[in-house]
C-alpha cells in the first residue's frame, strides 16, 4: 500500500466480550497505551445490567486532534469471543479489520444465548440476504467482501506458549490474558510501539510485575502474529513525541475531583448504577491532603497542623431517603454535604430535598441520569431527568440546577455546585449522566486556579449574638439569605421544621409569614440569576451571526462540537447555544442567541425533547426543528453530523429520531 | 441547671392530659441533671404529635419529616460527632413509615438516643391504627378492629442491634428521667420506648388502664397497675463479657413478651461492648474525632480551596513519553 493512503492517527477501535472477561482493563489499556504515545483518546463504556455473560463492549478514539465523542464506524474490531462478531462485524468500515478466534468459525448466530431474538432475526436476514449461512465464518465471509481485513489469532494457541514459558501448570489460571492477547494483536496490526503497551500494562496491572510480564508476554506474541498477517493495514498509530501531560479519567471521576475540591466532607450514596462509581471513588480516596500554601505566613505553621487530618467521610445508607435526609443533617453542622444517584434513587429524594428548600440548608445531589422510566434500562444512557429535576417535589421549591457538557465541567460544576448551595442556601442538582459518567478521555491538565471557595453569609466565630440580641436563623431583615449558622455554635440555637416557619425557625401558618417566607426563598433565586455571569449560564460556539443554531445541555456537547468541527471544515455557519444552568433559567441569555437565528435546533438524548419545551416556556422562542435518541445509546458525532447537515440542507422533518447503536 | 432553662416560649398545643408533656419535661429535666450546653444539643423529630417537642425545647431543633428523624440524626451525629444528638419519634413516624431506618440505626449503634412515643395511634391524623396497637383492638375512631398484628418495639430494637435497650411510662416521670438520663449516658445506640397514652383517640390503652383502675377489686379497692420496674425484681440487662451476650439477649426477648396484665418497665437489655460507629469510622479516618466533616477547614482567607489534589490528580495523569 503506497503511504500516502494511509490513515495515521486517526483510528476508531472497539473491543467486545462477554462481561466478566476484562473488556474494560482491555479497553483500558488500549486507551493508555495511545495516551502514552502522545494520543488524545475517547472512550465510550457499554454494558448490561449483569454481573457475567452478557455483551460488553468498549469504543475508544485515538487522533491527534480533538476528540470528544465516539462515531458510528469502527476501524479495528478486537473480538475474542463470537457475540462480538455477530453484533458489530457490520459497523467495521471496508478499510477496517477483525482480529477473531478461527476457532469459533462454526459457532452459529442460535448458538450465541445472549443475543435476543430481534438481534438474532436481523442477523440471519442479513446473512440469508447474501446467500451465506449463520456462522461466525458467514459473518467474516460477508465483512471480507467488503474489503475488510481478517485476522485471526489462536488465542488458545498463544496461551499455552505463555504457559509454558512462564511454567503455569494450568491454562484456566491465565486464560483471562485473552483479552490482552486482543488488544496486543491491534497494536500489531497498526505498528504501534509495543513499548506503550508496556507501560499501559503496568498502569493497569500496578504493582504486580509478574502479571506485567506475562501479559506483555501474551500481547507480544499476538502482536507480532498480525503485524505478520497483515503487514499493510491501511490504519496505523505513531508516537507522536514531546506531548504535555494530560489527565486521562471518567466523568465520575471528575466529578469527585471537583465536589473534593470545592471542600465536600460529607458524602452518602446508596448503590445505584451508574452513580456508585463516584461516592467508590471518594471513598477509596477519603484520606484528604491540606495545601496550606494559601494561609497567611504569620500563621501558617500553626494552622497547618491543625489543618492536618483532612478527610471526606462517605457513607452508604439504607436507602436513597436516608442518603438525602443524612447529608442535609450533616450540611446543617456546616460540613459540605452531597449525594449521588441516579433516576430511581432521585424519585425516593424528593421530599427531602423539599426540606431543604423550605429550611434553605445548602445541601448538593449529583443525579447520575440513566435511561427510565421506572428501573428502565439501568446501564444505559439518557438525559431524561431534566424536567424531574427542575420541579422534583411538591410545591414551589426553589432550587438551583445546573447540568455539565464534559469532564471539565464536571470537575468545574462539582465545585461550583457546593459554592451555590452555601451562597444561595438552597438544594442544588448538578445533572450529569451515564455517558459522562463511564465514558473516558484525555484532557489536558484542567487550571483550576481561578476557583474560590464561597460560603454565603455564614455566622462567623466571634459573632455578636447574645440573650439580649437573639439569633434568627431565618431573619427577615439580613434576607434573603440570612446568616446562617451552624449547629454547635454558642448563642445561635435555631430550629429548623418542614412546615412553614417564622424567623425563628417554629411553625407558623400565618398568611403574612407564610407570603414573606415563599417571597424570601425566591428571592434567593432570583438573585442567583442577577449574580452568575451568563459566561457560567451558557456556553456559545461559532459564528455569532449563524442563521443555524443549535440548542442542547449535557453530554451531547461533545458529538456536537465534534459534528461541528466537520461542518465548520466545510464553511457551514452554524453555531451552538450549551446551556449549563437550567434553575434559575438565563431567559435574556438564551433569547439573545435565539431570537437572531432563523433555524434553531434542539439537541437532546430523550423523546420529548424537554430542554426544548422548557426554552419555549421561558423564552417563547420554540425550535423549528429537534434532533433526539432514546434508544439508550448515547449520540454519535457521526449520525448528529448526518441529522444537523440534513436539517441545514432543509432536508429534514421538524424532528429526527436517531437510532445508531448496539 | 434547671429543666426551665431548656424550656421555649412556644404555645404547646398538645391535648390536655396528653402523654407527650411527661416526655418533654423529663427530656429538659434529664438535659438539666447532665449539665449539657444547649448549644451542643441537636434534638431532633419526624412528623406527628411527638415531632413538635422539638419546638418546646432549647436546643438546636431539627423538626423534619414523617420516619426520617434518625437519617436526619445520624447525618449531625457523623459530620460533629461531638455533639449530643437526641432524636424523638412517634411509633407511626419510627417503626411504620420508618421502620427501614429503625432496623439500619441498629446496624449501626452509632452514640445516641432514640425515644418513641408509643400510643398505638396515628394521634395528628385523627387516630387511625399505628403499628404498635395489638390485633382486634378497636380504639375510638376505627372503623372495625386493627386488621393488623403489633410490632414488638423491644424486639425489634434487639434483632437490629440496639445496644442500650428500654421501656418507660409516661406518668412516672422521676423513673423517665433516669432512663433518658441512662440513654443518652450509654456509648452506643440506645432505644427507649415510652408507652404514652393518647387521651383522644385511644381509649383502651389509658392512663387508667395502664394505671389498674379497672382492677380495684383484685386489690382491696385500690388500683393495680399493670405498670412494674424491672428492676424492682432484680432483672440485670447488663452484658458484662461477651460470652453473656446470648443470655441476656434471650432473657431481655422473653421479658418483652410480657403485656397485658404484667407490663414491663427500665432496661431490657445493656450492651457496652460494641463499638460504636464512629469508634468504627475512627479505624479508618484516625483523625475523625478531632477533625470531623464539620471542623474541618476547607478554604483559606480568600477563598483558596485547601483541599490538595495533586496525589489524586498524578495518579490519573498519563506524561506521554
Amino acid at each position: 500500500m503506497p503511504p500516502g493512503s494511509r490513515k495515521v492517527n486517526d483510528l476508531s477501535w472497539m473491543i467486545g466480550g462477554p462481561q466478566g472477561s476484562g473488556v474494560d482493563s482491555a479497553a483500558n489499556a488500549f486507551a493508555r497505551g495511545c495516551a502514552h504515545g502522545g494520543l488524545n483518546i475517547f472512550g465510550k463504556r457499554e454494558y448490561y445490567s449483569n454481573i457475567m455473560g452478557e455483551h460488553s463492549y468498549f469504543a475508544v478514539r485515538a487522533t491527534t486532534g480533538t476528540v470528544r465523542s465516539h462515531v458510528d464506524v469502527v476501524n479495528i474490531l478486537a473480538s475474542f469471543d463470537a457475540e462480538t462478531v455477530f453484533r458489530h462485524a457490520r459497523d467495521v468500515s471496508d478499510d477496517g479489520a477483525i482480529i477473531y478466534d478461527p476457532s469459533l468459525g462454526s459457532t452459529k448466530v442460535a448458538d450465541v444465548p445472549t443475543i435476543d431474538r430481534r438481534a438474532s432475526s436481523d442477523l440471519r436476514a442479513y446473512l440469508n440476504g447474501r446467500g451465506l449461512g449463520e456462522t461466525v465464518n458467514d459473518m467474516l465471509t460477508a465483512a471480507k467482501q467488503r474489503g475488510i481485513a481478517l485476522v485471526p489469532v489462536p488465542f488458545h494457541d498463544l496461551l499455552e506458549q505463555v504457559a509454558e514459558e512462564f511454567k503455569v501448570d494450568q491454562l484456566s489460571k491465565i486464560a483471562r490474558m485473552i483479552n490482552m492477547l486482543a488488544v496486543g494483536a491491534s497494536f500489531g496490526a497498526l505498528r504501534f510501539d509495543f513499548g506503550m503497551l508496556e507501560k499501559a500494562l503496568e498502569d493497569v496491572f500496578r504493582a504486580k510485575a509478574a502479571v506485567v510480564r506475562m501479559n506483555a508476554a501474551g500481547a507480544r506474541r499476538a502482536y507480532d502474529l498480525a503485524a505478520t498477517l497483515e503487514p499493510d493495514f491501511r490504519y496505523r498509530l505513531e508516537h507522536v513525541p514531546g506531548q504535555p501531560p494530560k489527565l486521562f479519567l471518567s466523568g465520575s471521576q471528575a466529578t469527585a475531583l471537583g465536589k473534593l475540591y470545592g471542600g465536600l466532607r460529607f458524602q452518602t450514596y446508596y448503590p445505584i448504577t451508574p452513580a456508585s462509581d463516584e461516592s467508590e471513588y471518594l471513598e477509596a480516596n477519603e484520606i484528604l491532603d491540606v495545601d496550606a500554601r494559601s494561609l497567611p505566613p504569620e500563621t501558617s505553621d500553626s494552622t497547618f497542623a491543625k489543618e492536618k487530618g483532612a478527610s471526606i467521610l462517605v457513607v452508604q445508607t439504607e436507602d436513597e431517603i436516608a442518603a438525602v435526609t443524612m447529608a442535609t443533617g450533616a450540611a446543617l453542622t456546616g460540613a459540605r454535604s452531597a449525594t449521588a444517584t441516579s433516576g430511581p434513587g432521585f424519585s425516593l429524594m424528593m421530599e427531602g430535598i423539599g426540606w431543604a428548600s423550605i429550611n434553605e440548608v445548602p445541601v448538593v445531589i449529583t443525579l447520575y441520569q440513566r435511561a427510565g422510566p421506572s428501573t428502565g434500562m439501568p446501564t444505559r444512557h439518557e438525559q431524561g431527568d431534566l424536567r424531574f429535576a427542575l420541579h422534583a417535589g411538591h410545591g414551589d421549591s426553589p432550587r438551583i440546577l445546573l447540568a455539565s457538557g464534559d469532564f471539565e465541567e464536571c470537575i468545574r460544576d462539582g465545585f461550583r455546585s457546593l459554592n451555590f448551595a452555601e451562597r444561595y442556601q438552597m438544594p442544588v442538582i448538578h445533572l450529569v449522566d451515564k455517558a459522562l459518567a463511564n465514558n473516558s478521555g484525555t484532557i489536558p491538565l484542567p487550571r483550576l486556579s481561578d476557583l474560590r471557595i464561597d460560603r454565603g453569609n455564614l455566622v462567623p466565630d466571634g459573632h455578636a449574638y447574645s440573650e439580649e440580641s437573639p439569633y434568627k436563623r431565618f431573619d427577615f431583615d439580613k434576607g434573603p439569605m440570612s446568616p446562617r449558622a451552624v449547629i454547635g455554635t454558642e448563642n445561635t440555637i435555631f430550629w429548623n421544621t418542614g412546615d412553614e416557619h417564622d424567623e425563628l425557625g417554629h411553625i407558623t401558618e400565618d398568611v403574612v409569614l407564610r407570603n414573606k417566607m415563599m417571597e424570601k426563598r425566591d428571592a434567593k433565586l432570583q438573585l442567583a440569576g442577577r449574580e452568575i455571569p451568563d459566561d457560567e449560564k451558557i456556553n456559545y460556539f461559532g459564528p455569532r451571526d449563524a442563521e443555524t443554531v443549535i440548542v442542547s445541555w449535557g453530554s451531547t456537547k461533545g458529538a456536537i462540537l465534534d459534528a461541528l468541527d466537520r461542518l465548520w471544515a466545510a464553511k457551514q455557519k452554524i453555531g451552538f447555544l450549551q446551556i449549563r444552568l437550567i434553575s434559575p433559567f438565563p431567559t435574556s441569555a438564551v433569547a439573545g442567541v435565539l431570537e437572531k437565528a432563523e433555524t434553531r435546533v434542539d439537541v437532546e438524548m430523550n423523546y420529548s425533547a424537554q430542554l426544548a419545551g422548557i426554552v419555549r416556556e421561558q423564552t417563547g422562542i420554540a425550535m423549528t426543528h429537534t434532533i433526539v435518541k432514546y434508544n439508550g445509546r448515547p449520540m454519535s458525532s457521526s449520525e448528529l453530523f448526518d441529522a444537523l447537515t440534513a436539517v441545514h440542507l432543509g432536508k429534514a422533518e421538524p424532528r429526527t429520531v436517531l437510532t445508531h447503536g448496539a | 441547671m434547671k429543666p426551665q432553662d431548656f424550656a421555649t416560649e412556644v404555645h404547646n398545643d398538645w391535648c390536655p392530659g396528653c402523654g407527650d408533656f411527661g416526655i418533654l419535661r423529663t427530656i429538659q429535666m434529664a438535659l438539666a441533671e447532665l449539665r449539657l450546653e444547649p448549644h451542643r444539643v441537636a434534638l431532633v423529630s419526624g412528623i406527628g404529635c411527638s415531632a413538635k417537642t422539638i419546638h418546646y425545647v432549647r436546643t438546636y431543633g431539627v423538626h423534619t419529616l414523617h420516619g426520617r428523624a434518625l437519617p436526619f440524626a445520624t447525618g449531625i451525629k457523623l459530620a460533629n460527632p461531638n455533639l449530643k444528638v437526641l432524636c424523638v419519634s412517634g411509633d407511626g413516624d419510627g417503626l411504620g413509615i420508618g421502620g427501614g431506618h429503625f432496623v439500619n440505626a441498629g446496624r449501626r449503634n452509632l452514640d445516641m438516643l432514640y425515644v418513641i412515643h408509643d400510643n398505638g395511634v396515628y394521634g395528628l391524623t385523627k387516630g387511625q391504627a399505628a403499628p404498635t396497637l395489638k390485633l382486634g383492638v378497636q380504639t375510638k375512631s376505627l372503623a372495625h378492629p386493627n386488621i393488623n398484628d403489633a410490632v414488638n418495639p423491644i424486639w425489634l430494637a434487639l434483632a437490629a442491634g440496639a445496644t442500650w435497650v428500654a421501656r418507660g411510662y409516661s406518668y412516672d416521670v422521676k423513673h423517665l428521667r433516669d432512663l433518658i438520663v441512662q440513654g443518652i449516658q450509654h456509648k452506643g445506640y440506645a432505644f427507649l420506648d415510652v408507652l404514652q397514652p393518647c387521651p383522644t383517640y385511644n381509649d383502651i390503652n389509658t392512663k387508667e388502664w395502664y394505671g389498674g383502675e379497672d382492677r380495684k377489686e383484685m386489690n382491696a379497692g385500690r388500683a393495680l397497675p399493670r405498670v412494674y420496674k424491672m428492676e424492682d425484681e432484680d432483672f440485670d440487662p447488663v452484658v458484662r463479657d461477651a460470652s453473656e451476650i446470648e443470655n441476656k439477649a434471650t432473657q431481655a426477648l422473653e421479658k418483652a413478651l410480657e403485656w397485658g396484665d404484667r407490663i414491663p418497665i427500665g432496661v431490657f437489655y445493656r450492651n457496652g461492648l460494641v463499638p460504636t460507629y464512629e469508634e468504627r469510622i475512627q479505624q479508618r479516618i484516625p483523625a475523625y474525632f478531632e477533625k470531623p466533616p464539620s471542623l474541618q477547614r476547607i478554604a483559606g482567607p480568600h477563598g483558596e480551596p485547601l483541599t490538595d489534589l495533586t496525589k489524586l490528580v498524578n495518579r490519573l495523569t498519563i506524561r506521554p513519553t
